[in-house]
């Protein structure tokens, strides 16, 4: 077994240690906090007696058996959402599309213009357009998204003064427009336009920052001597030597960031009432929906400690020093 | 680790307050150690203070969030405190500014400027209590992370990367609506999802410290872990946790904005997010109130913009090697 073949089994068996832990976590959580459970699993709705007795029951079974009830089904494949009265997987299924097509859109233009900007400032260090993308960059980053989409929504959704509302100001599609044809295609590209600037901007800040300060980190290094000294173009320098190097943490960073990505996605969908996971955890807290929001919350966790895994893995393929 | 993650930016080695000997003021025939000590920590304090003035941006942040502070102190005196209340506002509903109301009204007639200014209350007080009871946390969770060896050693550094994975809005969500709605909880929720940045920061550094000679002289002088950890490790640590500790009121403080418009904030206590949720809830958007939703998002920019910006121009002086990079 080679050290690559070792490294990768061991990221994946700590993955799935952590994996074990979030759903141990998860069951804990919502059971050892302070707090009426019935109370928490009902509030705010009319329940019937009945169902409140069976949920008593449930409640106040001894924690080990609960706890291998649960284990058995984590993913809530047959448990009920107290908003929809429906199984909470078959609700997530039903949502986890658009969020993916809505963050996945975003992340990758935030990370191909940001890198870019981070590349530009790095080398133009102290410069204009430095001092000017660092000044926005930082401003970008200290946005709370949602407002960033509140703002994007009044002037181009609903308009303002002589500015005509352009842009639909929420959902994912108009009715009454096919959905599997151009037109409809069409019409999901359009409804993306906000909300897909809103978390672009708002994620483009860290890839930014972030790859000014590895180039920058790289550009001391004596190997961009040597080429400049060989007679090599400025951009030659800049483009095979520098940044193949540099870009590294900013790959890796593409999948390390799922978790911010996701609180983004929880409140832009929201804003701009889009029908994903986000939207859903929005309409399950405010409910509150337990159940639902257990479920979303694991989904999250899964999420991320497989995009760490795959991070992990990536970074020992692009760089051959951290195998060893 | 926040919202984003903290700041790019490798931390080196040294703290970089390593005092040369001149600069300390002998005061008296035999100075007692510890007067030598707090000499020093005088001494150091005012070269912090030379170096921070240089930095411009450091200085603007500086202002800025003096200014901020003073207005939250003076709410009361600025607006009495009824002018929140729903049932005593007397502006039209949702009206665009006016002489009366410069910020214009909200949804039941309240100055929004007035909301704005009881906000400011709300939003330091959360930024800067939940950070740091979150440094704390981090700090004693890194330090004997990255102190004890052994099984402990293991236990704690497991118990770390596990939570440095859980994605923190989602965890700080569920446990808010778990807890219920109040400033209180929302602090101890802030405070207990967001220390794991600060412990992996902690750690590494304590790391680095720990395989220095003078640890392994306090450690053969029969120093128990708590002495070493307490009195070496600590002191060595303290400077980058404070820069990043300015950085992580930043990230609470954008975090506290995230709950409070979630509708998950104390309804009684309005702060910047919650603004927003008023303006969201409310419809202030589809009418086009954008007096209703352009301030106290601006507000909150300002103020994390001024805490980033000191963090940054005190993390170049702690670790100078950033200032190459900034």
């Amino acid at each position: 077994m080679g050290p690559g073949t070792r490294y990768a089994l061991r990221s994946i068996a700590s993955g799935l240690g952590t994996l074990l832990f979030v759903v141990v976590f998860n069951f804990f959580l919502f059971r050892l906090l302070p707090g009426d459970p019935i109370g928490l699993y009902t509030r705010g709705r009319n329940v019937p007696p009945e169902q409140i007795a069976a949920l008593r029951a449930e409640l106040y079974k001894p924690i080990a058996e609960q706890f291998l009830t649960y284990l058995a089904n984590p993913l809530a494949t047959t448990i009920n959402s107290a908003r929809y009265n429906r199984p909470v997987w078959e609700l997530i299924c039903e949502r986890i599309g658009a969020t993916l097509l809505l963050v996945g859109t975003a992340t990758v233009l935030a990370a191909v213009i940001g890198t870019w900007i981070g590349i530009r400032a790095a080398w133009k260090r102290g410069q204009r357009f430095d001092k000017v993308s660092t000044a926005v960059t930082l401003t970008l980053y200290a946005m709370p998204e949602f407002w960033l989409g509140m703002l994007l929504l009044i002037t181009f959704g609903v308009g303002i003064g002589v500015l005509p509302g352009m842009f639909p100001i929420g959902g994912i599609r108009t009715p009454g427009v096919d959905a599997s044809s151009l037109a409809g295609w069409l019409d999901i590209v359009w409804h993306m336009v906000l909300p897909v600037t809103t978390l672009m901007f708002t994620y483009l800040a860290e890839y930014a920052l972030v790859m000014r300060a590895s180039l920058i980190d790289e550009m001391g290094q004596d190997y961009l001597t040597v080429a400049r000294a060989k007679g090599l173009l400025d951009r030659t320098v800049r483009r095979r030597h520098a940044v193949p190097n540099a870009i590294l943490p900013t790959i890796t960073l593409i999948f390390l960031n799922l978790g911010f990505v996701v609180s983004g996605a929880i409140t832009v969908e929201t804003v701009f009432s889009w029908p994903g996971l986000g939207l859903l955890s929005y309409e399950a807290l405010r409910g509150p929906d337990i159940a639902l929001l257990q479920a979303i919350f694991l989904l999250f966790s899964f999420g991320v400690i497989v995009a760490n895994i795959i991070a992990d893995l990536l970074y020992a393929v692009l760089d051959p020093r951290v195998r060893s | 680790m926040g919202m984003r993650g903290p700041l790019p930016g490798p931390i080196a080695d040294d703290p970089g307050l390593a005092l040369a000997t001149d600069e300390i003021v002998m005061v008296g025939p035999a100075p007692s150690i510890r007067s030598m000590a707090r000499a020093r920590r005088r001494a150091i304090r005012r070269r912090v203070w030379q170096e921070f003035r240089r930095s411009r941006s450091g200085m603007v942040g500086m202002v800025a969030l003096i200014l901020f502070g003073a207005v939250a102190i003076l709410a009361p005196v600025l607006f009495p405190e009824d002018t929140l209340a729903v049932t005593k506002a007397t502006g039209g509903l949702m009206s665009p500014p006016s002489p009366g109301y410069p910020l214009g009204t909200d949804e039941s007639g309240r100055s929004i400027l007035a909301l704005i200014v009881w906000g400011a209350r709300a939003s330091l007080v959360v930024g800067l209590t939940a950070t740091m009871m979150s440094m704390v946390i981090g700090t004693v969770v890194g330090v004997m992370a990255g102190h004890f060896t052994g099984w402990a050693g293991v236990v704690l550094n497991r118990f770390l990367d596990w939570f440095l994975v859980i994605p923190f809005i989602p965890l700080a969500i569920v446990l808010a609506t778990v807890l219920g709605a109040s400033l209180l909880n929302i602090i101890i929720v802030i405070g207990v999802t967001s220390w794991p940045g600060t412990a992996r920061l902690v750690r590494a550094q304590t790391l680095s410290v720990s395989a220095r000679p003078y640890l392994e002289r306090a450690r053969a002088l029969g120093g128990g872990d708590l002495h070493q950890m307490t009195r070496h490790v600590l002191p060595n640590v303290m400077p980058i946790v404070l820069a990043n500790t300015t950085l992580m009121v930043a990230l609470a403080i954008l975090s506290e904005t995230t709950l409070s418009f979630l509708g998950l904030g104390d309804p009684l206590r309005p702060s910047w997010g919650a603004i927003l949720d008023g303006a969201f809830t409310n419809g202030a958007m589809t009418v086009g109130a954008w007096w209703y939703v352009l301030p106290p998002g601006l507000c909150v920019v300002a103020v994390v913009l001024a805490f980033t910006l000191i963090g940054r121009a005190l993390e170049a002086i702690v670790d100078p090697r950033q200032q190459e990079v900034r």
